[in-house]
């Protein structure tokens, strides 16, 4: 089987069916190479691989902690939970091309000496999973057991130690602390766990077949190859586009970065990610480590272009009043300093003359939260809320000299709008 | 040999905010608008180690903890 050239690697954007059954998927890839676990962590390590379900950490490393934990037999957890109500790419991912997601979650287990396989995925993409596990089990391809877990329809739900507690059956979607000992030494069942997000799994199913040289060949040195993007504001419904890492979303997404109009502004990674200026975000190279240096991250691949006549602040407020009420509820300065900031930021929107302390109050409330939760949920909406306040300084500046804007329409999609099915 | 480095963490969701470690080591911990420990300083200066540990046993949720930073 020769390995792909061009931009797609993981979405097949030939006109060939939506979803692609065993069958085409074994004569478009070939068959799983049986490599052992020696090789295959030493593939994934040097292909460079970073994790796509928003913390970019290096997949190697993760891998080979896990298969190094010792105790008992380690555990994984294919991660499509998705809870970021403006991501859609797992989703459609696993509804695609479920096949290259599975070939990915075998190869992490034998990478780590895992022999079960947890699917964790929302209730949409429970069917269509099912189905590709059973066409598997008929052919006998897979040296694993493997169980499918829906996740509970939450923000949360993704994160590392949430998606754990809904394994095992615990309080699902909260997450715990996991300040001393991580997942990966005390997971699933007590066991050392993986948890690793379905795209990332897909990727790492194509450097097994196709190997770390040709991985490389596309993306940057730090962050190698494609990502899945779910894109909003662009066209009528957002969209999965798969981008070679280290482009710039002016050429991925057509637009050209000089020229852009009716843009206010670009959100980053989603709910937890940060707003640039449109001008930096359609030139920058996309890629994780350049969007750190500009103070965000791309997260799982959320990238939202806010159109013009939409009130940015009354946007973030609704969605920081969201982020609120999905966290946790256990942690004071989470509990405490969301409702105090979502607060803060209706004033903005709505009543700007009631916020106390003006508009530098809001990265001072930030501060209060930032690295002061027992998972990061704080902090992802401190970088929402305190990249807002740039980018819009001007917009905050006539509310609070004009007053709030008269009318809006609701932009950003929070579950009670929810987003279009993706495609 | 060196001597072992430590830093204090609080567990947020096990902590109740009612600020007894605020009071036992007012030189590291400092409490927010809401009353819960604000820890300063990445690291417990050496002739601070000994208060720590006793702010550490003191807290009635076992939710602040000495750990030993690994060099
Ligand atoms: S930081 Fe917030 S969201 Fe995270 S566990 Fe604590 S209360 Fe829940
Ligand atoms: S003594 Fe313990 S429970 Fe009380 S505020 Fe300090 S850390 Fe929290």
């Amino acid at each position: 089987m020769s390995a792909p050239v061009g931009p797609t690697r993981l979405l097949d954007t030939t006109g060939g069916p939506d979803v692609v059954g065993l069958d085409a998927h074994l004569q478009r890839w070939g068959p799983l190479p049986s490599a052992g676990s020696k090789a295959l962590l030493d593939a994934v390590g040097r292909s460079g691989l970073r994790g796509h379900g928003g913390a970019w950490f290096p997949v190697g490393t993760k891998w080979r902690a896990v298969a190094g934990s010792g105790r008992s037999r380690p555990v994984v957890v294919a991660n499509g939970a998705e809870g970021e109500p403006a991501s859609g790419k797992d989703r459609y991912l696993l509804h695609h091309s479920p096949h290259l997601v599975l070939d990915g979650a075998t190869t992490a287990a034998r990478a780590v000496g895992a022999d079960h396989v947890v699917v964790h995925l929302t209730a949409e993409a429970a069917a269509g999973v099912r189905a590709a596990l059973d066409e598997r089990a008929r052919r006998g391809i897979d040296g694993c057991s493997f169980e499918i877990v829906v996740a509970p329809d939450r923000f949360l739900a993704g994160q590392e130690s949430a998606a754990v507690a809904t394994v095992n059956g615990k309080s699902p979607g909260i997450p715990t602390f996991v300040g001393i000992r991580t997942v990966r030494e005390h997971g699933v069942a007590g066991r050392p766990t993986l948890v690793q997000n379905v795209e990332t799994l897909a990727h790492a199913a194509l450097i097994a077949r196709f190997g770390p040289d040709w991985f490389r060949s596309v993306g940057t040195a730090e962050s190698p190859g494609t990502a899945l993007l779910t894109v909003t504001g662009r066209w009528d419904a957002p969209r999965i586009v798969e981008v070679p890492l280290g482009t710039t979303l002016g050429q991925a997404l057509g637009i050209d970065a000089g020229t852009a109009r009716g843009i206010q502004g670009v959100l980053l990674g989603g709910y937890g990610g940060g707003w640039l200026p449109t001008a930096t975000a359609l030139a920058m190279p996309f890629a994780e480590e350049t969007a750190r240096a500009h103070g965000t991250s791309v997260g799982a691949g959320v990238v939202v272009l806010l159109p013009t006549g939409v009130c940015p602040l009354a946007e973030v407020a609704r969605v920081v009043r969201y982020m609120e009420g999905e966290g946790a509820g256990q942690c004071g300065p989470c509990v405490n300093g969301l409702d105090v900031l979502a607060t803060s930021l209706e004033h903005l929107a709505y009543r700007p003359r009631s916020l106390r302390g003006g508009v530098a109050a809001l990265p001072t409330l930030c501060g209060l939260v930032e690295g002061r939760g027992a998972c990061h949920h704080p902090d992802g909406v401190a970088r929402f809320v305190r990249t807002a306040v740039d980018v819009f300084a001007d917009h905050a500046g006539l509310h609070l000299s004009r007053g709030p804007c008269q009318t809006t329409r609701p932009f950003l999609a929070v579950p009670t709008t929810p987003v279009a099915r993706a495609r | 040999m060196s001597r072992p480095r430590y830093k204090l963490v609080v567990d947020p969701i096990a902590c109740d905010g009612a600020g007894v470690c605020a009071e036992l080591l007012p030189e590291m911990i400092s409490l927010d608008p809401w009353g819960f420990p604000i820890i300063h300083g990445a690291e417990v200066p050496p002739g601070l180690v000994d208060l720590a540990r006793r702010a550490t046993v003191s807290c009635p949720r076992l939710a602040l903890t000495l750990v030993r930073i690994e060099s």
